[in-house]
């Protein structure tokens, strides 16, 4: 049961073969029992998971339930969840229980899921191992001895280990898509806007988006189809039609779907920098793609490898102004001794904060300096054009863009934590999709001495549908993403 | 360029973050390794070029004028270090 897919599960309980009630309890057995080795979890309130569970198995008998009514969820501690601890990963939130609902927990909410505990992730989504988390590394479903990726690791992990069906990530950089590919699993990162930020703890704010993390483009659309919509509370959300995400999954395949598909292949992703043994499973899956009848052409981002300096100018920018409001005034960590007020805020953050955090915060607070700005901060902002207007190019020649996630498959816990740009390079193949704001998935397409790889693939703007159903066709003929790691039960 | 320790300083200073003597050069090392891949950038012809300060550009919406949020204040500082009667309380900064 706990190995299925969102829609067999809501079927099950449609089927009344078992109660929302029972099937959270599957999970919390799951977690109390490995949650210890991985470390997916911070908070776990079974309490509270049960009486929404209880809540849905009423739901159901009076005749009201949804495609998530009952179904247990995990949420990435980014997102606020009223009465739960929500700590973003770090010592500064580590007593913060949420007064409030973010919109994407109240949507869920509002669809019958239930929330089974709150992820592991980098501190306040910093990091692209896990490591970085004050509640300690998250370890890899398919080696113990290897990181998760980040910073939705947590999530991904969870999922890996079957510990939930399904979870909630953030991707500000590729923070969705490369936790997937290291865990084998199907990611989506919206098109920027698409998914409410309000209550979404704040990286960087013209950046982040949340988004579904789970095993199958399918379960992702059921996901997404709550995630998603216009939001007042967020000042970027954008006033978009309501979709349908799953809408185009249920074309038969004798209607040939991908005939036709042009999948545009950028030389920046195929050239050196990504390991031959990734590189080989993502020329293999495009070979899968060409034999279902898409058509694949070569093209071009001249200003991708721009990418990750741009990026670690407006990031870090972004969070230095974002993470000023930890102060040890309103809520959150307070040094437990100060002369006066600017001690207590100096002492607050230096204890609260963790390394990269503050390392971010740094940069963000030199690059945004008196003599600095115009050549650091508005100089990456003309490159974020540039590298925008490459995807706008591309997309005239092209239906989708493909390629590696990552330059690797998941390295070892330790192996990268004293070298900062080598951890920053393990997302040089998402960054371009934030910085453009497109909408990116990651999906397993095989793997590397045992441990997965994963396929990225990139839409043009509002093209998620498209993107899911490309990503199903996929794994219609693949067995790639219900693959679960060996060693895990 | 590369920056200084007198610069690290300042700029931990303007960020409220204390950076230990111990910690000053490893942090120094640290920021310099990412700064010499940010340099990258100014090589880059970019004349002519718009910033782009968002994923989409557009202008902000606007609401009309009317109260939308309720009183929390009981919720909100529950949650808070030190509170009284309503207040935040902080060390005393006018003598």
């Amino acid at each position: 049961m706990i190995a299925k897919g969102l829609a067999a599960l809501a079927q099950a309980l449609a089927a009344k073969e078992l109660s929302s009630v029972e099937l959270t309890q599957m999970y919390l057995d799951r977690i109390a029992r490995l949650n210890p080795r991985i470390n997916a979890f911070i908070t776990v309130d079974a309490e509270k998971s049960l009486a929404q569970a209880s809540a849905a198995d009423a739901q159901r008998a009076a005749g009201t339930a949804g495609p998530l009514t009952g179904i247990p969820l995990a949420q990435k501690d980014i997102f606020c969840a009223n009465g739960w601890l929500t700590t973003c990963g770090s010592r500064m939130l580590g007593n913060f229980v949420s007064p409030y609902d973010a919109t994407v927990i109240e949507n869920f909410n509002a669809a019958g899921a239930v929330i089974l505990g709150k992820t592991n992730l980098d501190e306040f989504a910093m990091g692209s191992s896990n490591e970085n988390s004050y509640f300690g590394t998250v370890k890899n479903p398919w080696d113990t001895q290897r990181i998760p990726g980040g910073s939705s690791g947590g999530s991904a992990a969870a999922v890996a280990a079957l510990m939930a069906p399904a979870a909630t990530g953030t991707d500000t950089g590729g923070s969705i898509r490369q936790p997937a590919a290291m865990c084998g699993l199907t990611g989506l990162k919206p098109t920027y806007g698409v998914v409410s930020r309000y209550g979404m703890i704040a990286y960087a704010s013209s950046l982040d988006q949340g988004g579904p993390l789970a095993h199958s483009a399918e379960d992702c659309a059921l996901l997404l189809n709550t995630m998603a919509g216009f939001d007042q509370r967020d000042s970027t959300s954008l006033d978009h039609a309501k979709e349908d995400y799953s809408r185009e999954l249920l074309a038969t395949a004798d209607a040939k779907p991908l005939a036709g598909l042009k999948i545009g292949l950028p030389k920046e992703f195929f050239g050196e920098g990504c390991a031959p043994e990734v590189m080989q499973r993502i020329e293999a899956a495009i070979a899968e793609y060409r034999k279902q009848g898409a058509e694949t052409v070569d093209i071009s981002l001249p200003n991708m490898k721009l990418s990750l300096a741009s990026y670690y100018v407006i990031a870090p920018a972004e969070a230095s102004s974002n993470l000023s409001r930890f102060d040890g005034v309103r809520y959150g960590y307070r040094a437990a001794e100060y002369a006066d007020l600017n001690d207590l805020y100096t002492k607050s953050r230096t204890q609260g904060f963790g390394e990269e955090v503050k390392r971010r915060i740094l940069i963000g607070t030199y690059v945004l300096s008196h003599g600095y700005y115009d050549a650091y901060y508005l100089q990456a902002q003309r490159i974020r054009r540039l590298i925008a207007n490459d995807f706008v190019a591309a997309f005239k020649q092209c239906d989708v863009i493909m390629g590696p996630t990552s330059p690797s498959t998941a390295f070892k816990i330790g192996e990268k934590t004293d070298d900062p740009v080598q951890m920053y390079l393990s997302d040089i193949y998402t960054l371009a999709v934030n910085l453009a704001g497109l909408p990116g998935m990651s999906i397993p397409c095989g793997f590397a001495d045992e441990l997965p790889v994963g396929l990225q693939l990139i839409g043009n703007y509002f093209a998620e549908a498209k993107l899911l159903n490309i990503a199903h066709r996929y794994q219609q003929v693949t067995d790639w993403h219900v693959q679960h790691p060996a060693g895990i039960d | 360029m590369s920056l200084t320790l007198e610069q690290v300083r300042r700029v931990a200073h303007l960020a409220r973050i204390e950076v230990s003597d111990a910690e000053a050069e490893t942090t120094l090392g640290h920021l310099n390794g990412i700064f010499a891949l940010i340099e990258e950038m100014q090589a880059v012809d970019t004349r002519g070029i718009e910033p782009m300060a968002h994923a989409q550009d557009l202008s902000q919406r606007l609401r009309s004028d009317v109260v939308t949020e309720e009183n929390h204040r009981e919720a909100f500082q529950a949650i808070a270090p030190e509170t009284e009667a309503g207040l935040y309380l902080v060390p005393k900064v006018i003598e």
